[in-house]
């Protein structure tokens, strides 16, 4: 094999990219697939916010609004929102570190199928014509007393994602704990990897709790378990802790590699290292950990009493002095730096005002009897879509438009991309900071209506009308994305001119292989190191030229996920019709069969030759 | 020149007052106008908490604002190179104390007001006879409506939460099929009504509702329970203790004691609704439909629609067009409409307060 580019037919590369295990690949699959479960709830939010621009609107009914606002949750969170950090994750940790590949490439693809089926099985609803309803939280009660199939797919098709996320976390710890280069000591790992790190910890901690919550739930609805049953001695509030017990630690998982993103970008745009960088990973750390001792402040008013909700209270609100001291530290990195306005850093410039204001609106309702008024009121709302669209997406908006010459080996325009930027940042604040006051003025969340008289009517029309205008800046994305991919202009190894860590030392895109010789590392930011004492090479070399082995791409994953799939279906329908049972044993046998052809196989790879490496290199221009 | 002035001022003062006042919302559902003790605890939470919290926005965003304005590459040239600063240990500290500082202002108030507000200690107190000493009701929250209990008083209603002026009163919270939270945004925060256990809490209603644009204070259901969670309201009459005592002694009579404003109306609510609906208030809670005892003094209709006897009509006649996924069956083909008219206005007329 080489890397010189052969005209493939359809068919064979189609076949390369569903039996791909190459991280890069990999990474714009999960990318492509969630962006496009992005758009899915978007177009979800934008329905539910057409529905309520005005008092008594009839657009959508009671019972459809409920499917909406549960999916747009359940696809913005599991299907969107995590999959694209994945994406990110993928595509340039592995070149941070200097590492080849991830640890476990054949798992790797496992994970992403997984993530796809689950996916896939959740939307099937849709055109079933039973949807999830109960909230993306799905709150006990509610979901064992919703007829139909709707909580099945939520329950299903969340088991067969949360496994693959599962898996890509664990990837990632193995991967960023074995698959350093020499000298890549952990205090010398960039922030976006460090963030990674953590966020892969706290995914090998908080999705056991999920998979057994959702288990629970799916034999309480279908195979007659009693675990939420309360007239049958099982209690509804033991879900709610398993799920803020996951669904906590979640809100970090998202967002601590955003934080990564935007430590990459303000050290890069300010050409200067990140200020208190041991700090900001002990930061990082810290959150993560109390990251899974605050759950209950999701349950102030559940009545668990004074203490725990005391206790809770003042532990929430401790994890504002670490994220304070992130934002502080990325201030400092700013001043005194030489701070250029690219549209990635535009994005990490809108960031902080914006974060900061999802964060002390976090502090306020850490604040116990005060969330008595405020939880469960469009406050909330306003809350979580500051952290979560203000943090979360914008970080991924800015890491789509600074990685996306790394990824796709050509820029995103500069110019739509700053367009982009303004409709999505002015929407976003139109839509959100009203809400606060629709909360404090006794606005409940989830109402598919509301009457008019309440004083609630212009700020919804304001609300509105920003979400027309995110979407507005959406659709200049998707553009800017068509237009970049047709004209395709390529760029070099550093296109940002300012790069510093080392996915900025090889092509873009890299090579399959990534680094013809492994790199070696001699502080923070290696790459900036090199550049300052003028090695145009962009790395130096750990070792010498010599064979590289790589894995063998695999079909088994896509068809193990598949298994699993099938598998649903059968469970769902066990019940109520004879083909039930058989599909959810051949589904599982199906699985089970692929393992063990995984298991005997004996797949140990290949080699590439060192006299390929050197003619690759040769026709670069490079040294070795 | 200075009547112009003035009168300028007074403008402006104005416009501003307006400006506030509408931030505030409306008297009868803003947690920013609270009308009890609860509320008020809440809402200087509120404003201690919103306090600190802007002063933190203000000094990041000034340091963010000298910063972006003194360093951009523009004006240091495209070959400037900054020096590598590692990080500073005393600002780091600076920025890691003072935060902790601040959380504890908030932190200590926090604690006291979650204990204070936790406890319903006197729930249960009577005094030297035996009778108890502060109003308790039981709250049911149903797939979408509100049943309210006196049990020291013997009477319920529904759908209109009835209670005195200046007294804490005491609410045993519960769900009869899924969760549900009860919430009165302008008196206090919420608690969910559980279905496996009862929550207890208090409120104090500092103020009369008769004042009001409707002359009763919204209520909210506060947790998603299906679809006509959005419909799921109800509204709270407060009256001075006289009063308040003077509608309990009514409603305990309302069972020997009814107004029977159309004779054809009571014998259809007779044959088709008391199998679900007790025409009278003296009773426990666990009906399957709303207590109609009081229905005439009413608010609304179902919660949510305006009192008028068309929109009853419209109601009896299909329920679920009205509010999806209720436990009332339709009318249309059952009743005439001379017999709904008569029904109507049999209902309109249950009245303890004519």
């Amino acid at each position: 094999m080489s890397s010189v580019a052969q005209k493939k037919g359809f068919g064979a590369t189609l076949w390369d990219w569903l039996t791909t295990v190459d991280h890069k690949k990999i990474g714009i699959l999960y990318f492509l697939g969630g962006g496009f479960f992005f758009v899915l709830g978007g177009i979800e939010a934008l329905l539910i916010r057409w529905q309520l621009y005005k008092p008594n609107n009839d657009l959508v009914s009671a019972g459809l609004y409920n499917d909406l606002i549960t999916m747009h949750g359940t696809t913005m969170i599991f299907l969107a929102a995590m999959p694209i950090l994945f994406g990110f994750m993928n595509a340039i940790v592995p070149l941070q570190i200097g590492a080849r590949d991830v640890a476990f490439p054949f798992i790797n693809s496992l994970g992403f199928w997984m993530f796809f089926f689950g996916g896939l099985f959740l939307n099937i609803s849709w055109i079933y014509g039973e949807v999830p309803d109960a909230g993306w939280t799905s709150y006990a009660s509610l979901s064992l007393a919703s007829p139909g199939h709707g909580i099945d797919f939520y329950a299903i098709g969340l088991q067969i994602a949360g496994g693959g996320t599962l898996m890509a976390g664990i990837n990632f710890l193995v991967t960023i704990i074995n698959m350093r280069a020499p000298g890549m000591t952990y205090m010398r790992m960039p922030l976006f990897t460090w963030t990674t790190f953590v966020a892969s910890a706290m995914i090998l901690f908080a999705f056991p709790p999920l998979t057994v919550g959702l288990f629970f739930l799916t034999f309480d609805r279908m195979f007659g378990g009693n675990f939420f049953h309360h007239a049958m001695g099982g209690n509804t509030i033991i879900w709610e802790h398993i799920f803020w017990i996951f669904g906590h630690p979640e809100v970090y998982i998202l967002i601590l590699p955003a934080f990564g993103i935007f430590s990459e970008i303000f050290s890069t745009f300010s050409r200067k290292r990140l200020f208190g960088y041991p700090s900001m990973v002990f930061a990082t750390v810290l959150i993560g950990f109390l990251g899974f001792m605050v759950w209950a402040h999701h349950m102030f008013t559940v009545g668990l009493g004074p203490t725990a909700n005391a206790i809770f209270a003042v532990a929430t609100m401790a994890i504002a002095v670490p994220t304070g001291v992130k934002i502080f530290n990325w201030l400092l990195t700013m001043w005194g730096g030489s701070i250029k306005v690219t549209t990635p850093m535009l994005y990490a410039l809108g960031f902080i005002p914006s974060f900061v204001m999802g964060g002390v609106t976090g502090v306020m309702q850490g604040a116990a009897p005060l969330d008595y008024q405020l939880h469960d009121s469009y406050f909330i709302v306003a809350h979580f879509h500051y952290v979560i669209v203000g943090g979360v997406v914008l970080a991924i908006l800015a890491a789509t438009h600074y990685w996306w010459p790394k990824m796709f080996g050509t820029m995103l325009h500069e110019g739509l991309g700053k367009v982009t930027f303004v409709f999505f940042f002015i929407g976003f604040h139109m839509t959100f900071l009203i809400q606060h006051w629709l909360g404090f003025w006794g606005m409940p969340r989830r109402v598919w209506t509301y009457m008019n008289d309440q004083g609630w009517d212009m700020a919804n029309l304001i609300s509105t009308i920003g979400a027309l205008l995110m979407a507005v800046g959406v659709i200049v994305l998707v553009i800017n994305v068509i237009i970049t991919s047709v004209k395709n202009v390529k760029v070099s190894n550093d296109p940002w001119g300012d790069g510093r860590t080392l996915e900025w030392a090889i092509e873009s895109p890299p090579v399959f292989y990534n680094f013809p010789t492994t790199p070696l590392v001699r502080g923070l930011d290696t790459v900036w190191i090199e550049k300052m004492e003028g090695n145009e090479a962009g790395y130096t070399a750990a070792e010498p030229v010599k064979d590289i082995h790589m894995p063998n791409g695999s079909i088994i994953p896509l068809l193990m996920s598949f298994g699993l799939f099938i598998a649903g279906f059968g469970a769902m329908f066990r019940t109520e019709t004879s083909w039930g049972l058989p599909v959810l044993i051949i589904g599982l046998a199906w699985t089970f069969v692929c393992m063990a052809a995984r298991s005997l196989q004996d797949d140990t790879g290949y080699y590439i030759k060192k006299e390929e490496l050197l003619r690759d290199m040769k026709r670069k221009g490079g040294q070795a | 020149m200075m009547k112009g002035l003035k009168k300028w001022r007074l403008f402006s003062l104005l416009a501003v007052l307006t400006v506030f006042l509408a931030g505030c919302g409306q008297e009868e559902l803003s947690t920013l106008l609270p009308a009890g003790q609860v509320g008020k605890d809440q809402f200087n939470l509120l404003l201690l908490s919103s306090g600190i919290m802007l002063l933190v926005i203000i000094v990041v965003v000034a340091i963010y604002l000298i910063a972006l304005f003194r360093f951009r590459r523009s004006k240091l040239g495209e070959d400037h190179i900054p020096e590598q600063v590692e990080g500073s240990h005393t600002l780091e500290l600076v920025w890691t104390i003072i935060p902790i500082l601040l959380i504890l202002v908030l932190a200590v108030p926090t604690v006291y007001y979650t204990y204070k507000l936790g406890d319903v200690s006197a729930m249960g107190a009577v005094d030297d006879e035996g009778n108890p000493e502060n109003l308790v009701v039981d709250v049911t929250a149903k797939l979408y409506w509100w049943e309210f209990e006196y049990p020291d008083l013997g009477i319920v209603t529904s759908q209109e939460l009835v209670v005195p002026t200046d007294e804490k009163v005491y609410f045993n919270l519960l769900a009869a099929d899924v969760k549900h939270s009860f919430w009165i945004p302008a008196v206090g925060g919420k608690m969910d009504t559980n279905v496996e256990n009862v929550n207890k809490f208090y409120l104090k209603f500092q103020k009369e509702s008769s004042g009001l644009k409707d002359g009763v204070f919204y209520g909210k259901c506060a947790e998603l329970c299906g679809p006509s969670h959005a419909l799921m309201d109800f509204k709270v009459k407060t009256l001075p203790r006289p009063e308040f005592d003077k509608w309990v002694a009514a409603m305990q009579d309302s069972k020997d004691n009814q107004v029977v404003a159309n004779p054809q109306g009571e014998e259809i609510f007779q044959q088709s609704c008391i199998s679900c609906h007790a025409n009278s208030g003296v009773g426990e809670s666990g009906a399957y439909g709303p207590n109609l005892a009081s229905f005439g003094d009413r608010n609304r209709i179902a919660g949510y629609l305006d009192h008028t006897k068309e929109n009853l009509v419209e109601w009896i006649k299909d329920p679920q067009k009205h509010k999806p996924g209720n436990t009332m069956p339709a009318f249309k083909d059952q009743l005439s409409d001379e017999e709904l008219d008569a029904l109507a206005e049999y209902l309109m007329g249950l009245s303890v307060e004519k």
